[in-house]
């Protein structure tokens, strides 16, 4: 396999993780991402220097992997591409902002630092929280709960495809480095005169292909409206779950838990 | 069912790929569509889908295929592509064989029993909820038929259904068209299959309609078919 096709399998692997069983998974697609989206906005939400009282957000991914039963590495594996951009946010603000803010024994700590930390960590939550969303439930029931909101069709149609298409390019982009290694072997990479080409190429077959597809989904009465699986009615479960989870956050949020422990053990 | 009047068709200017085709299928009839490489079987397929339009007239049903009436039309054809990859698209094949019957508006429970029916027909049932891209390319031709298959057209047009298919495969396609009551539009290269399942044949050269005729007669004829850079089928060529 390349490097290329890897990325397509790991892409459809997503389907799979989707499809598996778990109490998280059997919750209503809607009750998850209201309370994803809450994580993210309460997790963005901390200040820049609140690095500790962004810590014990931690806990929910961790008690989402245990539930779930997706493995963390899987998550680490997956996110290997995009984790090290979102962290590399951060990276200056030590050089920008020297002021000390921390004194540990002879070890002075900068405002830079502590925010470089609280930008990284606010950015790998977030990333989590995604993943274990998107690990959790299909795309099509996603949509589907998009759908419930009322979220207008074509958006949720175009979110759809996108995914979708996304594979399509990979599998294209799998194919053709496949049939330029075999012909320039010992190669590494591609070089770059074929470039021009090759993203030429690339462009035009993923368009004919995209063409295709949706010719195919014409051609089977396909018409601006997408049959999504049938999402059971919200239960109570699904309001607790969704009910709890943003208390959580709210919690983490308002009420400081590590000066709380802090306090709790000194006394 | 099917009727081309004088139909042509360029993808480029001065380059026709079609000249002035005419010919007509009557319901329940199995044609085979032959002829080389680029000799614009799927090109017709296409056309009658509305998926192209060309110059001339195309009708199905007495429905005459234009932008206006693509719905009706598509309702009647159900259509195997040459290339299976570009005719799945959902994770697995079940999604993809309910995708039709329920933009027709079928019942889950409706559409369940048909896909049930089609993948034990055609001895699937293992692949139901197998993923797409992780089934083999015959495999994956195979789904593509039972996803047509599950729309219950009026009638089917597939283009090279026998490619990429095992010996087993092959013949439990064969049996299944034969099987098929529907009006039946096939291409191959397969002149084998084509015998087998087809009664009448249209023969496409150069963009023209070169023969029309019996199955057995036009199969059977070697110099026509080698003038047109095909070969006798094995089953009549007699060196089994
Ligand atoms: N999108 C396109 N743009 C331009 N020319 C095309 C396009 N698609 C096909 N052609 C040309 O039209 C002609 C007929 O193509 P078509 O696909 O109908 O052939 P075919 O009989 O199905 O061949 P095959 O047996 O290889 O499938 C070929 O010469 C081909 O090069
Ligand atoms: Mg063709």
């Amino acid at each position: 396999m390349n490097k290329m096709e890897k990325a397509l399998y790991e892409l459809s692997e997503m389907d799979e993780l989707a499809a598996r069983s778990s109490p998280i998974h059997r919750l209503h697609p809607a009750a998850k991402l209201l309370s994803t989206i809450a994580y993210i906005v309460v997790t963005v939400s901390f200040d820049k220097y609140d690095l500790s009282g962004l810590v014990p957000m931690l806990l929910w991914p961790v008690l989402l992997f245990q539930l779930s039963g997706i493995p963390v590495r899987t998550c680490f594996y997956k996110l290997r591409i995009v984790l090290p951009l979102v962290m590399a946010v951060g990276l200056f603000n030590p050089l920008f902002d020297r002021r000390i803010v921390l004194q540990l024994g002879t070890l002075a700590v900068s405002g830079g630092v502590i925010s470089m930390l609280t930008l990284m960590l606010k950015g790998l939550l977030c990333l989590m929280a995604s993943f274990l969303l998107m690990a959790t439930t299909p795309i099509d029931k996603l949509c589907a709960a998009l759908r419930m909101w009322h979220v207008p069709k074509l958006l949720v149609t175009l979110l759809l495809l996108t995914y979708r298409y996304v594979g399509v390019m990979t599998g294209e982009l799998a194919v053709m480095t496949e049939a330029y290694h075999l012909r320039a072997p010992g190669q590494k990479g591609i070089h770059i005169s074929a470039w021009g080409s090759f993203l030429g190429q690339l462009l035009l077959r993923s368009m004919d292909r995209a063409q295709e597809l949706y010719a195919s989904m014409l051609l089977r009465g396909y018409h601006e409206h997408f049959h999504y699986a049938p999402v059971r009615p919200f239960a109570l479960k699904d309001a607790l779950y969704a009910a709890l989870s943003i208390s959580a956050f709210l919690l983490l949020r308002y009420v400081h838990v590590a000066a709380l422990l802090g306090k709790v053990i000194v006394r | 069912m099917i009727k081309f009047q004088n139909v042509s068709f360029a993808y480029e200017k001065g380059r026709p790929v079609l000249r002035d085709l005419s010919f007509s299928i009557a319901r329940g009839e199995a044609v085979g569509l032959i002829g080389a490489n680029g000799a614009g079987k799927s090109t017709v397929m296409k056309l009658l889908l509305g998926l192209l339009f060309g110059e001339g007239r195309i009708l199905v049903d007495g429905t005459e295929v234009s932008k206006a009436n693509l719905a009706v039309i598509r309702r009647k054809l159900g259509f195997v592509l040459q290339n299976s990859d570009n005719q799945m698209f959902m994770p697995t094949v079940y999604e993809d064989m309910i995708f039709g019957p329920l933009n027709y508006g079928l019942s889950r429970e409706e559409t369940e029993r048909r896909v049930d029916a089609v993948l034990a027909r055609l001895g699937l049932t293992e692949l139901k909820h197998r993923y797409n891209h992780k089934i083999s390319g015959g495999e994956k031709r195979m789904a593509a038929i039972a996803t047509v298959l599950a729309m219950e057209p009026e009638a089917i047009l597939m283009d090279e259904p026998s490619s990429a298919l095992d010996p087993c495969n092959r013949r439990i396609v064969i049996n299944t068209i034969r099987d098929l009551t529907q009006t039946k539009l096939i291409t191959s290269h397969d002149l084998d299959m084509i015998l087998d399942t087809c009664t009448r044949v249209l023969l496409l050269s150069g963009g023209r309609l070169v023969a029309d005729g019996p199955a057995e007669e036009i199969l059977r004829d070697r110099a026509l078919l080698e003038a047109n850079r095909m070969e006798l089928p094995l089953s009549l060529a007699g060196r089994r």
